[in-house]
């Protein structure tokens, strides 16, 4: 690891300004920078440590919905009763990713921004244009069984990571966002970025814009929702397919249905194929599977993940069959 | 590019100057020569560097001590109440929960952490209801304790030790 300058910011324009300079990295958990630091994947020559801002409070807005601070942490946001109650899906995506220990560190800011577990992109001795643009990409032939199946390029087919992102973005979430420009919003969804021929851009981001919060919009009454994550062990595992659905059925009928997929993409893949087929339909087993279909099918698997196609479409039918048919 | 550093570790408050490079499992092991938590992957896969910081369970190989500064530190080997064990360490002896040893003091300041949460009624991914009270089934243990890998696959008598740990 190179040596780094490492410095505490006193207030969010501080952190930002400092950045803008110096180009510095902004740390907070770490659970994911400092190891990508280890494996030399990331360089920062400065760190600005953001931990000690005033961006770990969990408040209701006026009107419904909440804010999530930044550098709340991921054991904090699952355990927090509003969250509990009124995001359950967010709780339960929280609680499936990484293990309790890592939840304790990571913060929302540093989720959202964590990056992908590709094993090229992790590993230095290889090629990755994600990594080392223009150096090719030694997944599209090698071993890529956690790939990308949707929105992929020939430049990258790495997935994002995360689970809560997933959740947040079958929510509608809102990121809050400093810059040296001042403050702005970005839509959760637009946040992060498809591979195209800039893979090494994760999001719409600049290394000197700093996530303060996430608003979470409220959910209409009648609304029910869940997190639903398959992966190859029971727990302690990225996603091979995710999916974070949200459905307000009335008299049998869709009214109001968001669908995300995780480990399918190399953004949280909100399923607007999908929804466009089931909203103001009746529920049943037969639209579902045309849901399903319709979103996959643009799916391009690779040599190692095939099996992602029919696992999402499978995955997609259960969750709406659980939630249409659950028992109020 | 370093940077000085005040910990409380065990009950001591120690001080001492680090590269800013240095986890803080290094500042404790190498630093300041308290070598109970371990270090096993170097990359927060394994749980063998897991301590009780500021309360609650962390490991400690990804994140940097100057982050740390004031920071309360409790390890497997300050757990105890001068002699006498914590009840958690000895359920891992009375259930031989361990073989070769070497996970055994992050997977004890786990599971002081994990029976923390569950007295608080925070839910794990195996709970049922998310509103509801949180319960210590061996499933619950399980799914709580899985970012703690034992090579000896020492895991039933983990399961039992912690909940037995509970009482």
């Amino acid at each position: 690891m190179i040596p780094f300058d490492y410095r505490r910011a006193a207030d969010v324009e501080g952190a930002v300004a400092e950045a803008a300079r110096t180009g510095a990295a902004f740390l907070a958990g770490g659970t994911n920078l400092v190891d990508r630091m280890k494996l030399g994947v990331s360089a920062p020559e400065v760190l600005v440590d953001i931990n000690r801002l005033p961006l770990d409070g969990v408040e209701e807005l006026p009107g419904g919905g909440l804010r999530v601070g930044a550098t709340v942490r991921n054991s904090d946001l699952a355990a927090h009763p509003v969250v509990r109650r009124d995001y359950p899906l967010l709780s339960r995506a929280l609680l499936s990713g990484a293990s309790g220990q890592l939840r304790t560190l990571a913060t929302t800011g540093g989720n959202l921004l964590q990056r992908t577990r590709c094993l090229y992109f992790q590993d230095t001795s290889t090629p990755c244009n994600k990594r080392e643009p223009g150096s090719g990409c030694s997944a599209i032939d090698g071993h890529n069984r956690q790939h990308a199946i949707l929105g992929a390029s020939e430049h990258c087919v790495a997935v994002h990571p995360s689970d809560m992102a997933v959740a947040m973005a079958a929510l509608d979430a809102t990121v809050l966002v400093h810059g040296p420009g001042g403050p702005r919003t970005v839509p959760l969804t637009d946040l992060h970025r498809l591979p195209g021929d800039e893979p090494h851009r994760d999001t719409v981001l600049s290394a000197a814009d700093l996530i303060t919060a996430v608003d979470l919009p409220p959910l209409p009454r009648g609304t029910r929702s869940l997190y639903r994550k398959v992966r190859d062990r029971a727990s302690y595992a990225f996603a091979l397919v995710s999916v974070a659905l949200v459905l307000h059925v009335d008299d049998d009928v869709v009214r109001d249905v968001r669908i995300a997929l995780g480990g399918v993409a190399h953004k949280p893949w909100r399923a607007r194929r999908a929804e466009g087929v089931l909203r103001g339909r009746p529920v049943s087993a037969d639209v579902f599977l045309e849901a399903a279909e319709a979103e996959l099918a643009d799916a391009r698997p690779l040599s190692g993940n095939a099996f992602k196609v029919p696992l999402a479409r499978n995955v997609i039918v259960s969750a709406l069959r659980d939630l249409a048919w659950e028992e109020r | 590019m370093d940077g000085e550093v005040e910990l409380r570790v065990d009950g001591r408050t120690r001080r001492l100057r680090v590269d800013n490079r240095t986890t803080l499992l290094d500042a404790l092991r190498d630093g300041l020569g308290v070598t109970s938590p371990k270090k096993g992957c170097d990359h927060g896969q394994c749980g063998a560097c897991t301590v009780l910081l500021d309360g609650r369970r962390a490991v400690t190989c990804l994140s940097f001590a100057v982050v740390h500064d004031g920071a309360e530190v409790v390890t497997a080997a300050g757990l105890g109440d001068g002699e006498r064990l914590h009840p958690v360490q000895e359920a891992f002896l009375d259930r031989d929960a361990f073989q070769c040893g070497f996970c055994t003091p992050g997977q004890v300041c786990s599971a002081v952490g994990v029976l923390d949460e569950v007295a608080a009624g925070h839910p794990s991914a195996v709970t049922a209801d998310l509103t509801g009270p949180a319960e210590l089934s061996p499933e619950e243990v399980r799914e709580r304790m899985s970012g703690n890998l034992c090579r000896c696959g020492a895991y039933v008598r983990i399961v039992e030790a912690v909940r037995d740990g509970a009482r």
